[in-house]
């Protein structure tokens, strides 16, 4: 019933030992040993973080810096700009934005996050995919730009609507910030990059530490009564009540940003008739989707009964058809609905809010209805 | 009565040809929070080893395999209302189904407490 991983030659980032001191129950994850959850358990961390203040060892994601070789920002922002559909040059020193590498069948390599920092950009990457992300940039950015990973960087997110009170006692420029602010700041006496952002649907913050002092952050933050240390557990269920794409799950090669109802990511100047229309990977693809529309999409799933429907669940129109129509991209259950959810794939024409599709799971075909996305209502400080 | 215990982290407490099925508080443990339990139907007839039960944590859905062959002549229907009994009360209030025992040899092979300590120790 139960099976471990040996984590025999698994990374570590560098708040391991503190996971360990914590009771963390550790997984492997992305190459990483991680803390799947604390002794608090999966469903009181989540509700924790949307009642009060979690906070997320991250640090296995990707840190990584373009610095323009000509020294104009915008011209390392125009060099990105041929690697993801999304408007890079308009990003304003001090904020960041959501971006996906496409490919040239207009499917997504990764999604990433984009900050400019004024003299450079500085990305977030997944820890999946961040070596393929790093050989990509070098390969298509090396004449414009330096890339420079930046592994002695930790990441550590501090989620819920306590959050900016607890930060605001180690940086006082927090509460001042906004969602998807992003820039470098003095924590205490330590240098940090710090972002409005998250991936829980709650207010929160990112912040980018030094290695050598990450774990005395971390401590200073959980000594806060209102933070309690999260795992990678309640971080998935998170996610998922907020509607947010899981790499590799809910979007990757075979999908388009339109296909994953991220058009909200791609701006207009990329778009057909925009001032730098196209010029990424994959462009005719995406801008004809754009055009005339994508034949599925991914959609938010409810399940009517008390039964998760879980990732690679098939999906069918009724309860007799033995062709199937779409599946599940990730499900499980959520906290804070008290309900299972699920995301997936339908064709356009099951693909409207209240349109009604069956999962199979275990031999069983059980309803499940189209749901708008998020399951939770967001709290960004906007 | 006895109380036997499998490999696979499951209890039978055994009352003439009846065995009460149920996981134990080590599995329990293990799963973290139980949000969903999924029961056999009375009368079905399970084989030793077969998938009788689902049990779904927040992250995951495990199952729950029949220590032992035998028909299923009661289920614990409190379990799909309150899928934390599993965390609360494993070895008491959480059992999962009781089934009329088909052949008392199979129960040879299974763990005593004292056996079963050691196992998960």
């Amino acid at each position: 019933m139960l099976a471990r991983d040996e984590p025999s030659s698994l990374k570590r980032t560098p708040l391991h030992a503190l996971h360990l001191a914590l009771g963390g129950k550790m997984v492997p994850f992305a190459g990483y040993d991680m803390p799947v959850q604390y002794p608090t358990g999966v469903l009181r961390e989540h509700l924790h973080t949307r009642a009060s203040a979690g906070l997320f060892d991250v640090s296995h994601m990707g840190q990584i810096a373009l610095r323009p070789k000509s020294g104009r920002p915008e011209d390392a922002a125009l060099a990105l700009e041929r690697l993801v559909p999304q408007d890079i040059v308009a990003i304003a020193p001090g904020r960041q934005r959501y971006a996906q590498f496409t490919n040239e069948s207009g499917g997504i390599l990764d999604d990433l996050m984009v900050a400019n920092f004024g003299s450079h950009l500085f990305v977030v990457v997944n820890a999946a995919c961040k070596a393929e992300d790093e050989a990509h940039l070098r390969t298509n950015l090396s004449d414009v730009c330096e890339i420079e990973p930046l592994p002695d960087r930790a990441l550590i997110a501090l989620q819920g609507p306590k959050a900016e009170m607890v930060l605001a006692e180690l940086c006082a420029g927090a509460p001042a910030m906004r969602f998807m602010d992003s820039s470098p700041r003095r924590i205490g006496d330590i240098d940090c990059f710090v972002s409005r952002s998250g991936y829980t649907g709650e207010d929160g913050f990112e912040i980018s530490v030094p290695a050598e002092h990450a774990e005395a952050l971390a401590n200073l933050l959980l000594t806060d009564p209102d933070v309690l240390p999260i795992g990678l557990g309640a971080r998935d269920s998170l996610r998922l009540e907020a509607g947010l794409c899981l790499y590799g799950h809910d979007i990757d090669t075979t999908t388009t940003p339109v296909e994953g109802a991220l058009e909200w990511s791609v701006q207009k100047s990329r778009r057909a008739g925009g001032a730098r229309a196209g010029g990424f990977a994959g462009a005719d693809k995406i801008l004809a989707q754009f055009e005339n529309g994508a034949s599925r999409r991914r959609v938010g799933l409810k399940p009517q009964g008390r039964a998760p429907v879980r990732e690679a669940a098939v999906l069918f129109a009724d309860t007799t058809s033995s062709e199937p129509i779409g599946r599940a991209t990730s499900g499980g259950f959520g906290p804070s609905l008290n309900a299972p959810v699920a995301m997936g794939y339908l064709p356009i024409s099951h693909a409207t809010t209240g349109s009604s599709v069956f999962a199979e799971v275990r031999g069983q075909r059980l309803p499940m209805l189209v749901a708008p996305m998020p399951f939770v209502p967001n709290t960004y400080k906007r | 009565m006895t109380t036997l215990f499998t490999d696979d982290h499951e209890w039978l407490r055994i009352e003439g040809d009846v065995a009460t099925i149920g996981v134990t508080d080590y599995a329990q443990s293990q799963l973290g929070d139980v949000v969903f339990v999924e029961l056999p139907k009375i009368g079905r007839s399970l084989k030793k080893a077969e998938a009788a039960a689902v049990v779904e944590s927040v992250k995951a859905a495990s199952d729950v395999y029949a220590p032992i062959t035998g028909d299923v002549i009661e289920v614990n229907d409190a379990l799909a209302a309150e899928p934390a009994l599993v965390n609360s009360d494993a070895g008491g209030k959480a059992w999962f189904f009781k089934l009329k025992i088909a052949n008392k040899s199979e129960l040879d092979g299974l763990m005593d407490e004292a056996a079963y300590a050691k196992h998960t120790a």
